[in-house]
């Protein structure tokens, strides 16, 4: 799949009641690559995010036009399962969000969902996604133990754990190292480096260092005048995104000018 | 002029709220210490395990108290169930809007009826139409309609107050709603629920309007035996003893009282402990 289109955006708009938060979105995301999404906040970047796996449909009226296309399939047409889809597309979120459960618990969540019961598949599967997570070494010892107890890199990288356990193809991460120190977030990134080969990430953030250092794609989004809907302003290789924008509001947001 | 001194306002205050606080608690603390010091000399080991002799004047109030605590089981067996049940459809899955509002004024307005009524409409509803007699079941099933708003409302403030990140993570891994509320909404409403549910077996345990055409019997020789038998109850037993037993001794009815305040006081510890343990464990 490498260097294929595994997600796309095509004219897609977005309104939350009456409110258009985003207009006109056409965008791919390429198979195995990290794409980063840049812009001030209320640019409709999360919301991007959210489209993917629908998870807007849980926050009451809205209203999506265009298509969203994974694989071929518009993951709106009515013959999709929006649990499927989830399973499909994992999401890592801003602030981590382990369940109050033991670190086995939360990992082994997703899977126990889809039926397996079996312990040793069980603990395969948590000892493999702590190892893609990078915190295998951390936490072996101490499965048991609850998720709260953990630091909050642990706690995201143990939602990047619990998310893998599930299979997914695509994975969402929403500002995930905004509440980290840097230590932590070098952790995260190092983790998304390693999981980029299998894996299509697309991840939301504020940082311009850091989508600089971790995306091979970067999209710019803005709102151009207050109450306007978001829309995305250049998309590219981040090679050329951060070093020869096309448009002068790319420049102007990634040197610094404002936002 | 006081008010421009910041802090003496600032102390005024203090002290005019603790006095309220004060006001507020004393009561409970003399209704307790009033009792026990009328009442206390009457508690003894047959005063709680023996039948009542010679027209309740002699002997205990054995099956008061186990009829008190079967219509108490009954109770939390009709009312927890649905109540929590109601409580998930309002928070997790109900559209909110016109409908459920509605919903939650009636909710509302069902714990501001009388317990006369309730008792009334136990006695037309159970007693009578449905002809399950003067019972136990009858009883427990009115006391559940009375304390049901309190458990609806309590299980509904505790499911709100689990952080909506766990819903979202739940779902985000492919959970159906409904398997995201039972493996990760309830167990962390658990505490809240159990709660609601004591304020409700308090409020039932001391209910006498609802269970004296329902359930409650002046004398009976044995205990219940089945969801149709009638029993007695600490809170009737109290008032029939204390207005229709002519010669009554003044300490066993304060003993009838007291016991049936420890009882309830003990139903509210077990719950706090409980509490307690839940609490302990969760930590966001």
């Amino acid at each position: 799949m490498d260097g294929s289109k595994k997600v796309q955006l095509k004219d897609v708009s977005f309104y939350y009641g009456d409110f258009k938060a985003l207009e006109d979105v056409t965008l791919n995301f390429e198979a195995n690559r990290v794409t980063a999404l840049i812009g001030p906040s209320g640019c409709g970047k999360s919301t991007i995010l959210r489209l993917i796996n629908r998870m807007h449909e849980e926050m009451g009226r809205t209203r999506v036009e265009g298509e969203i296309i994974m694989d071929g399939m518009d993951i709106y047409s009515r013959s999709v399962d929006v649990v499927e889809l989830r399973s499909r597309v994992g999401e890592i979120f801003q602030k981590p969000n382990p369940f109050p459960k033991s670190i086995f618990d939360n990992v082994a969540y997703g899977p126990r969902l889809k039926g397996i019961k079996k312990k040793e598949a069980l603990e395969g599967i948590v000892e493999r996604s702590l190892r893609q997570a990078a915190l295998w070494k951390e936490v072996k010892d101490k499965l048991d133990k609850s998720a709260m107890d953990l630091s909050g890199g642990q706690q995201q990288r143990l939602c990047i754990a619990r998310t893998l356990a599930v299979e997914p193809e695509v994975i969402l991460m929403d500002e995930p190292c905004s509440a980290l120190d840097p230590v932590a977030t070098q952790q995260i990134e190092d983790t998304i480096d390693a999981l980029k080969n299998d894996y299509t990430i697309i991840i939301v953030t504020h940082n311009m260092q850091q989508a600089a250092r971790i995306s091979d794609y970067t999209g710019f989004m803005l709102v151009q005048e207050t109450g306007e809907p978001g829309r995305l302003m250049e998309y590219g290789p981040a090679g050329k995104i951060f070093t020869m924008p096309d448009k002068k509001e790319t420049e102007n947001y990634i040197t610094g000018r404002f936002g | 002029m006081a008010s421009s001194n910041p802090y003496r306002s600032q102390r005024l205050a203090h002290a005019i709220l603790a006095l309220f606080t004060l006001t507020a608690v004393s009561p409970v603390i003399a209704i307790i210490a009033y009792l026990i010091y009328k009442g206390g000399g009457a508690l003894s080991w047959e005063f709680l395990t023996a039948m009542p002799r010679n027209g309740m004047k002699e002997g205990g109030i054995y099956p008061a108290i186990v009829g008190t605590i079967y219509l108490v089981i009954g109770t939390i067996v009709f009312s927890v169930p649905i109540g929590t049940l109601a409580a998930v459809y309002l928070t997790e899955y109900a559209k909110q809007g016109r409908l459920t509002r509605a919903i939650r004024l009636a909710i509302a307005n069902m714990a501001g009826v009388p317990s006369i009524v309730y008792g009334l409409f136990g006695l037309g509803l159970f007693v009578l139409l449905m002809q399950m007699g003067t019972s136990l079941l009858a009883g427990s099933l009115t006391l559940g309609l009375l304390v049901l708003p309190v458990v609806i409302t309590a299980a509904e403030e505790a499911l709100l107050a689990v952080p909506q990140s766990f819903r979202q993570a739940s779902l985000a891994l492919g959970a159906t709603r409904w398997q995201t509320i039972r493996k990760v909404v309830l167990p962390n409403a658990t505490a809240g629920i159990i709660t609601g549910t004591v304020l409700a077996v308090g409020r039932a345990a001391g209910e006498t309007a609802a269970i004296m055409f329902t359930v409650a019997a002046f004398f009976l020789p044995s205990l219940p035996d089945s969801p149709f038998s009638q029993a007695m109850a600490l809170p009737y037993h109290l008032y029939t003893i204390s207005t229709q037993v002519p010669g009554m001794p003044e300490e066993m009815k304060w003993g009838t009282a007291l016991v049936l305040l420890l009882l309830v006081l003990c139903f509210s510890l077990t719950a706090a402990l409980i509490r307690l343990r839940f609490r302990r464990k969760r930590k966001w």
